[in-house]
């Protein structure tokens, strides 16, 4: 098999609380092959979009710290590279897209600046050059009537083109990887299966490798081939989509699966995981999960569980499940 | 584009009358007789009558009103009581001193003010942030007049870096016009880089925490245009408000400054003219302050539209 084109191992990102620093994601490792196409499911809170910022070192400044771990990208650790270096893989190799369309762009500068800067920042286009390619990548990402679109500002655009006019950026030095923070949570649903459908498009097309970052199965389900399911700052699964959905071994990924509305359901209340995700500084003995599983066992409250192999491209933590995979 | 700018002379012109109605009141607003204060206490019953004719206050109020505007229309402010000309050709005298120290003091003020404020910002809960806000905190809080004068001593007495007091004419002498309102304008200015810095900070502070920031860190752009550009673009309509706020304060501020440095200036000509009574002559200036105002705030509703397009689409 080819090296990944991302390998993250063992991250643990802090983050500052009154108390000190507390993990809000911790041992975390998987990687991303090339054109592959990740989803990170869990709920908030649960460090999925935390993992996802510290890939670029997105933090917000002097608020986290990456105290263990790695990220490699092109032979190169991206925790330890100069942020001189990190710029130049920022918008050109790896790109973001983020949660709320709304907010994620400026609102003083026009769409056309917005997608020419990397443009010409990484590629060194010229004004004109860029603008041009602007147009294109506006028609690229269907936003209809390009050349007038690209000089207005963002307000004029509702939220579904707005995240449209984000992919462009996103995508405009064609990026390796994208990186997709909950594309769709803030749009309606029609919308997001349109954002959603655009994205596996532009994928295919562009042939780049993408990490969904999603509270919704659904979504994850639609679009991505493999699935780590997060829980606490902690991968507590990963495995291929179809096998995760068949055959979920965690007990949280089978919450998820369950606290999903199913279309035949008709009226059935929808099931809900009992308690709440903890906070990052709250100390819990043996397994995070433990207080809210209906499968907990004694063993589970005295060992923290490992994240363990337990078929070929399926990792599970979970001490009981694990134990009970090795002897089948 | 053109409607907006429009509408907003539009909206500026009630303002503008009823400054001139507040003026015209404050002849009338006067304790007792206007006509006995302004003559004196030794003048004789016919001296008063004179004054009270010549000043047209024998007349009904909103005969003297109309008659007001009617003057105001021709560009006449009245005459001086004390001075012996036109209120008019008083304050033209004055005007461009107090222009040429309000007009350097905010030169003085807006680059160091924002850039004090944006450095904060960025670097928000270090020493550098605590030092320029302490240090801003200390501006505004110093009282002008009070600082002015000890400035006065350690420059111009004790250092002889700067002259006391007096003014030279630009046209006269561009080195010596400079040399004279340097200290005046610095010191007008300790209150408004103050001002400016900790206004600028806030609405860095507030735009570095959106998400349009992290959009633009995800691009790959440097810090400085990221901090520049984006942010700034977006802080500068804050800072626009804030701009108009320190100009009207000028107007303020000039009137003390100019009296501790001696400049014969508006601010120090309205004193003048209020310790002597000058009724016309402060009218006169009331107006022009009044109009100063209004001129202020109609450009900041202007710039406005430049800084953020939500303002010129709506």
């Amino acid at each position: 098999m080819a090296s990944p084109l991302v390998s993250i191992d063992d991250l643990t990102v802090q983050f500052r609380t009154d108390r000190g620093w507390a993990n809000a994601v911790e041992g975390v490792s998987f990687d991303i092959a090339e054109g592959e196409c990740v989803g990170v499911v869990g709920e908030s809170g649960s460090g999925k979009s935390v993992t996802a910022l510290s890939i670029l070192r997105l933090h917000a400044r002097g608020a986290a710290r990456y105290s263990t771990g790695a990220i490699s990208y092109a032979g190169r650790d991206l925790l330890q590279a100069s942020e001189r270096d990190l710029r130049r893989i920022r918008g050109r190799d790896i790109a973001m897209v983020f949660q709320d369309p709304m907010s994620s762009l400026n609102p003083v500068l026009t769409i056309c600046d917005q997608i020419s800067e990397s443009l010409r920042l990484h590629q060194g286009m010229s004004r004109a050059a860029a603008r041009k390619k602007a147009i294109e990548l506006l028609d690229l990402v269907r936003i209809p009537d390009a050349a007038r679109r690209v000089d207005e500002y963002p307000h004029r655009l509702s939220g579904g083109m707005r995240q449209r006019v984000m992919i462009a950026i996103a995508i405009a030095c064609r990026p390796r990887l994208l990186i997709a923070d909950e594309p769709t949570t803030a749009l309606d649903v029609t919308i997001q299966a349109q954002i959603l459908e655009l994205l596996r498009d532009l994928r295919a097309e562009l042939g780049m490798a993408v990490m969904l970052i999603s509270h919704d199965l659904g979504v994850i389900a639609e679009f991505a081939r493999r699935v780590i399911v997060m829980y606490a700052g902690r991968i507590v699964e990963d495995a291929p989509v179809d096998v995760l959905f068949q055959s979920p071994r965690h007990p949280y990924t089978e919450g998820l699966m369950a606290s999903m509305p199913a279309l035949d359901g008709g009226a059935a209340r929808l099931y809900a995981i009992p308690g709440r995700i903890p906070d990052p500084d709250e100390t819990i003995d043996g397994c995070r999960f433990g207080p809210r599983c209906a499968h907990s066992e004694p063993i589970c409250r005295t060992a923290p569980p490992r994240l363990i192999a337990i078929a070929d491209g399926h990792r599970l933590r979970c001490t009981p499940r694990t134990r009970a995979a090795d002897l089948t | 584009m053109a409607r907006l700018i429009a509408l907003r002379i539009l909206q500026a012109a009630p303002v503008i009358v009823i400054v001139s109605i507040l003026a015209f009141l404050l002849i009338n607003l006067l304790p007792g007789d206007p006509a006995v204060v302004i003559a004196g206490d030794q003048a004789s019953p016919e001296a008063i009558e004179a004054v009270r004719h010549n000043l047209g206050l024998d007349r009904p109020l909103i005969e003297q009103l109309g008659i007001w505007f009617v003057h105001l229309a021709h560009g006449n402010f009245g005459a001086s009581l004390v001075l012996n000309q036109s209120v008019l050709s008083a304050m033209g005298e004055r005007l461009p001193v107090t222009l040429s120290l309000a007009g350097l003091s905010i030169a003085i003020t807006l680059p160091i003010g924002i850039f004090a404020g944006a450095i904060a910002a960025y670097y928000r809960q270090t020493w550098i942030d605590s030092f320029v806000m302490t240090v801003a905190l200390i501006g505004v809080s110093v009282p002008a007049f009070w600082i002015a004068i000890l400035s006065v001593i350690l420059f111009s007495v004790i250092l002889r870096w700067f002259p006391t007091s007096g003014y030279v004419e630009f046209s006269h002498d561009p080195g010596l016009w400079l040399r004279s309102l340097v200290l005046p304008a610095v010191m007008l200015s300790l209150f408004q880089i103050g001002f400016l810095a900790r206004m600028t900070r806030s609405a860095m502070l507030d735009v570095l925490s959106q998400d349009f920031i992290r959009t633009a860190r995800s691009k790959g752009l440097s810090e400085w245009t990221t901090v520049g550009k984006h942010a700034f673009r977006n802080a500068l309509i804050l800072i626009i408000t804030a701009i108009g706020i320190l100009l009207s304060t000028a107007i303020g501020g000039s009137v003390v400054i100019e009296q501790v440095f001696a400049l014969p200036g508006v601010g120090r000509l309205v004193v003048q003219g209020i310790l002597a009574r000058d009724y016309p002559l402060v009218q006169g200036v009331m107006l022009i302050y009044g109009f100063a105002f209004v001129a202020i705030n109609l450009a900041v509703d202007l710039l406005y539209t430049f800084a953020d397009p939500r303002v010129r689409y709506d």
